[in-house]
């Protein structure tokens, strides 16, 4: 598989607070990160809010310019946000976004809507566009007499219907979802997953997508990368990270998920305040939740680690007591 | 708190450069000051020696340093006319027009806001509706009609009251009637949307819940919360106030700083116009400090982040 | 989204006219006729007034309401006093509507401007809008005036500058809003240009917070132009316009008092109409602001 997107060294900073007498304060949300996405798979990016995820998907996208490290795609390299180049590769990624109701305007017809990518690339005769929102439309499994409709008479399942719609217009070859379900009512969020997945096989699409929720990750993606306070603590193919996770916060993100017939059993729960990033811990940046945290774990910052063919960031990696997934549910 | 107040103390004198600018700049624009203060018709020599005397052959940032040099020293020349210095002209005038304004602004205070709060408290009432009417008819009598309308009315039909000069209390009855009518209308109707807003919020309710008395209600919880947005208006009618001056001075004859403006600017008296313009923009920013401050007195939150410190 | 909710967006989209005939109460339709005589009267006063402004007659001087032939009276020097009000009341609308204009388009272009560059554009343009402020529009107003002598253009420019700043409040904190997580981020994201962005999508969005804040600016001018006019200082003879005869007729209060009451209904029933019209549209249009 070919690499269609690399990250390196990426970071970002926020700065909050700024006064006029005394520093501002910078918060570091993404610290670091290197990344592949290699054509044709889906990675799914989970992890804690706060800990970085969406910044990192404004990153990819060259969105957001990172404060340090690169984004190259097809291995060239990311153009700065709102150039004519950065206008121009939006026909090749594009974005899903949380809220369908925010990124949808409420003065326009769906119709409308969907066609904007194609009249803003020029990527049609005008007589052809009709036909290409019925497509869409129908691909995305909205009727067509939805096509006069507002977002605000639409219910929230088939907004976000509208802005896969208008993403996939341009046949892009990237897409990132940012929490695309989240927003959803649970009996939705099913049906627009199973949506995401049958277009990413249709159109051979290349997906990352971002969630905190690990069953739909773990049902939908190829591979996972485990986000802790804008750093990778662990990464690896989906079976393998839900089956051993090796992290000790990966073990408790995976121990949560509810098994039927298991009750609580087994579950372990995080102590202390979730990851703040305006006050990042000294050290491993999760030793004050972590179980097998010692002195060591306070001042050095664990590398990812290759380990039997499995990346992880913890110094205890080998003496942590190996748990597999039945160990962790049933013990 | 002490941060809050450098900022808008930075910000203030921020205003005041930008306010000189704007006078420095305009009085450039508008052609070559010799011309326009010594007249189309004097001599060169008289135009040479103005040039000279006024450094108006240096380049224009030096003029404008010199500009503000002269400023910082309260020097704005002297008053074409009356050949007094501008700045004692404009200070002399002071006193009568604050006889008109301050009165006016104290009636606005003291009649507007508790009509308004009554107002709140009895909706659609006869109070109501009167509070309503009135702060419509505020904002939409122009003050040099109402004024003139009172002198008819006052002055012409009944004979009561002079219709202007500056002899006796009896003088100042009318010009302050005209500037406070309109203002006690639109305090009144801004007081009752206020605190109509304060009520409708859930801490009401649940002050209520509690089983307050509807009076410890009004007075503990509504009251203290609708004056921060009261407080902020009040900033606004300072500056109404001083425009609301410039008309009902000249209906009256009133020999205060608003009249001083309307004859210095037909006589085109740059000096006085300039002065006048840095003593209203310091008296506004005045007005808008101590409003902030007032709101930073009233406002629970920097009140609560002071005492942390 | 509940079912109330919805429903109360949907009737938004209808026609204005239909939502107007559903349900306008008595007063608000006495306005707009009171509103709409104004604007044929501004249109046609050419047309329409029996006599040049400036045609003297001598033998009726200061003639009463009534008097046949001068419906209204006339003033000192004999003029017909309907004539001239005609006359001033298209002055004072073109001034007032050319403002009203000039300041949407400099307010909204600047509020634009500091949202999409932000940085210092942002804080110079919120630095002049304190500035506005700071000083007392009339106060500024007279100083320009001073400065540069009156002109008619100068007047309109010098209104058109009346209450930009609320209008670049607006729209910054609209655009910005928009931008941050909503749907025009959403649009740059798909590779549209910030031109695209501003007029297909922003600009739709917040134009009926824009129109509304229009009916309160209007009225507004129409007070300021008089108020300058009334001090001798906005609109010049021969020109008329209603604070300039408001002003004039002031010296004849105790003999002529119909001189300066006829331009003064007018402004106050102008006024009074438009205020109660953007009340009531606001009410329908855009509940957020005040």
């Amino acid at each position: 598989m070919s690499v269609l997107l690399r990250a390196s060294g990426l970071c970002q900073r926020y700065t909050t607070g700024k006064k006029l007498f005394g520093k501002p304060s910078t918060v570091t949300a993404v610290d670091g990160i290197d990344l592949e996405i290699h054509a044709g798979e889906i990675v799914g990016v989970v992890g804690e809010s706060g800990s970085g995820k969406s910044t990192l998907a404004r990153m990819l996208l060259g969105i957001e310019t990172p404060a340090a490290g690169e984004v190259e795609w097809q291995g060239g390299p990311m153009p700065n946000p709102a150039t004519p180049e950065w206008r121009a590769l939006r026909r090749d990624m594009q974005l899903i976004f949380q809220d369908p109701l925010a990124a949808l305007d409420r003065r326009m017809t769906v119709a409308n809507q969907i066609a904007e990518p194609l009249e803003i690339h020029k990527m049609l005769p005008r007589d052809q566009i009709s036909g290409r929102v019925a497509e869409l439309m129908e691909k995305v499994g909205l009727r067509p007499d939805q096509a006069d409709r507002y977002p605000l008479e639409l219910s929230g399942g088939q907004r976000q219907r509208v802005v896969i719609a208008r993403a996939l217009a341009m046949s892009p070859k990237f897409l990132v979802c940012d929490e695309p379900v989240s927003a959803l009512d649970v009996s939705i969020q099913a049906q627009v997953v199973n949506l995401l997945y049958d277009l990413q096989q249709e159109e051979d699409l290349t997906m990352v997508f971002i969630s905190h929720d690990l069953k739909v990750v773990r049902n939908l993606c190829d591979r996972v990368v485990v986000m802790y306070l804008g750093r990778i603590v662990e990464e690896g193919p989906a079976d393998e990270i839900f089956a051993k996770p090796l992290h000790p916060y990966t073990q408790a993100l995976v121990s949560s998920v509810p098994q039927a017939g298991t009750g609580m059993k087994g579950r372990i729960v995080l102590q202390g305040e979730p990851p703040n990033p305006a006050a990042r811990p000294s050290g491993c940046a999760f030793h004050p939740r972590c179980r097998f945290a010692d002195a060591a774990c306070k001042s050095q910052v664990p590398p990812l680690m290759r380990d039997n063919g499995r990346l992880a960031a913890c110094l205890k990696l080998r003496t942590l007591p190996f748990q597999d997934e039945k160990q962790l549910t049933h013990a | 708190m002490l941060n809050h107040i450098l900022i808008r103390l930075v910000r203030a004198f921020l205003t005041l450069m930008l306010v000189m600018t704007f006078a420095f700049l305009v009085l450039r624009l508008s052609g070559d000051p010799a011309i326009i203060l010594l007249g189309p018709d004097a001599p060169q020599d008289a135009i040479n020696a103005f040039r000279e005397r006024w450094g108006l052959n240096d380049p224009l940032w030096k003029q404008y340093l010199a500009y503000i040099a002269q400023v910082l020293t309260l020097d704005f020349g002297v008053s074409m006319r009356d050949q007094v210095p501008a700045l004692e002209l404009v200070i002399s005038r002071i006193p009568a027009t604050l006889a008109i304004t301050v009165p006016a602004l104290i009636l606005k205070i003291a009649i507007g806001i508790p009509a308004g709060v009554y107002a709140a408290l009895h909706r659609q009432s006869i109070a109501d509706r009167g509070v309503i009417t009135l702060s419509i008819f505020g904002f939409t009598v122009p003050s040099f009609v109402l004024g003139l309308i009172l002198v008819l009315i006052f002055a012409v039909s009944l004979g009561w009251l002079p219709s202007g000069g500056q002899d006796s209390w009896k003088h100042a009855i009318l010009p302050i009637a005209t500037l406070s009518v309109g203002g006690i209308g639109i305090m009144a109707r801004f007081s009752r949307s206020a605190m109509i807003e304060v009520l409708g919020q859930p801490y009401i309710r649940t002050a209520m819940a509690k089983g307050l008395s509807w009076r410890d209600v009004v007075w503990k919880h509504a009251l203290p919360n609708a004056a921060v947005p009261i407080v902020t208006l009040l900033g606004f009618m300072v500056g109404s106030l001083i425009a609301g001056a410039a008309v009902v001075e000249s209906i009256f004859s009133w020999p205060g700083v608003g009249r001083l403006i309307v004859t210095s600017v037909a006589n085109r008296d740059l000096a006085v116009v300039q002065s006048l313009l840095l003593v209203i923009a310091c008296s506004m920013i005045v007005a808008n400090f101590l409003v902030d401050l007032g709101y930073g007195l009233l406002d629970p939150r920097l009140r609560a982040r002071r005492a942390a410190h | 989204m509940t079912v109330a909710a919805l429903s109360a967006e949907v009737p938004a989209r209808r026609g204005l006219l239909s939502r107007a005939r559903q349900k306008m109460p008595m007063l608000i339709w006495l306005c707009a006729l009171w509103l709409l005589a104004m604007v044929l009267v501004a249109i046609f006063a050419d047309l329409l007034r029996p006599y040049p402004i400036t045609k003297m007659d001598l033998s009726a001087r200061m003639a009463e309401p009534g008097t046949p032939g001068h419906w209204l009276g006339t003033d000192d020097l004999g003029r017909d006093v309907l004539s001239r009000l005609m006359q001033s009341i298209r002055v004072s609308l073109v001034i007032a509507f050319g403002a009203t204009i000039l300041s949407a388009v400099v307010g909204t272009g600047l509020g634009f401007l500091a949202a999409q560059f932000r940085g210092w554009v942002e804080n110079a343009v919120m630095a002049l809008a304190d500035f506005q402020a700071a000083l007392p529009f009339l106060i500024m107003s007279l100083a320009v005036l001073a400065f540069f002598g009156t002109s008619m253009l100068l007047l309109v420019c010098l209104m058109g500058f009346y209450g930009w700043e609320r209008y670049a409040r607006i729209a910054r904190g609209l655009a910005i809003s928009a931008s941050a997580q909503g749907y025009a981020g959403a649009v740059v994201q798909l590779g549209a240009k910030p031109s695209r962005v501003y007029l297909r999508h922003i600009l739709p969005n917040v134009a009926s917070t824009l129109i509304v804040s229009m009916t309160l600016t209007f009225p507004e001018i129409i007070l300021m132009e008089s108020g300058l006019s009334f001090l001798g200082l906005g609109v010049q003879p021969p020109q008329t316009s209603l604070g300039n005869m408001v002003g004039f007729g002031r010296e004849y209060l105790t003999r002529a008092p119909w001189i300066m009451l006829a331009p003064s209904v007018v402004i106050v029933l102008t006024t009074l109409s438009i205020s109660l019209l953007g009340d009531w549209l606001r009410d329908r249009l855009d509940p957020t602001i005040r």
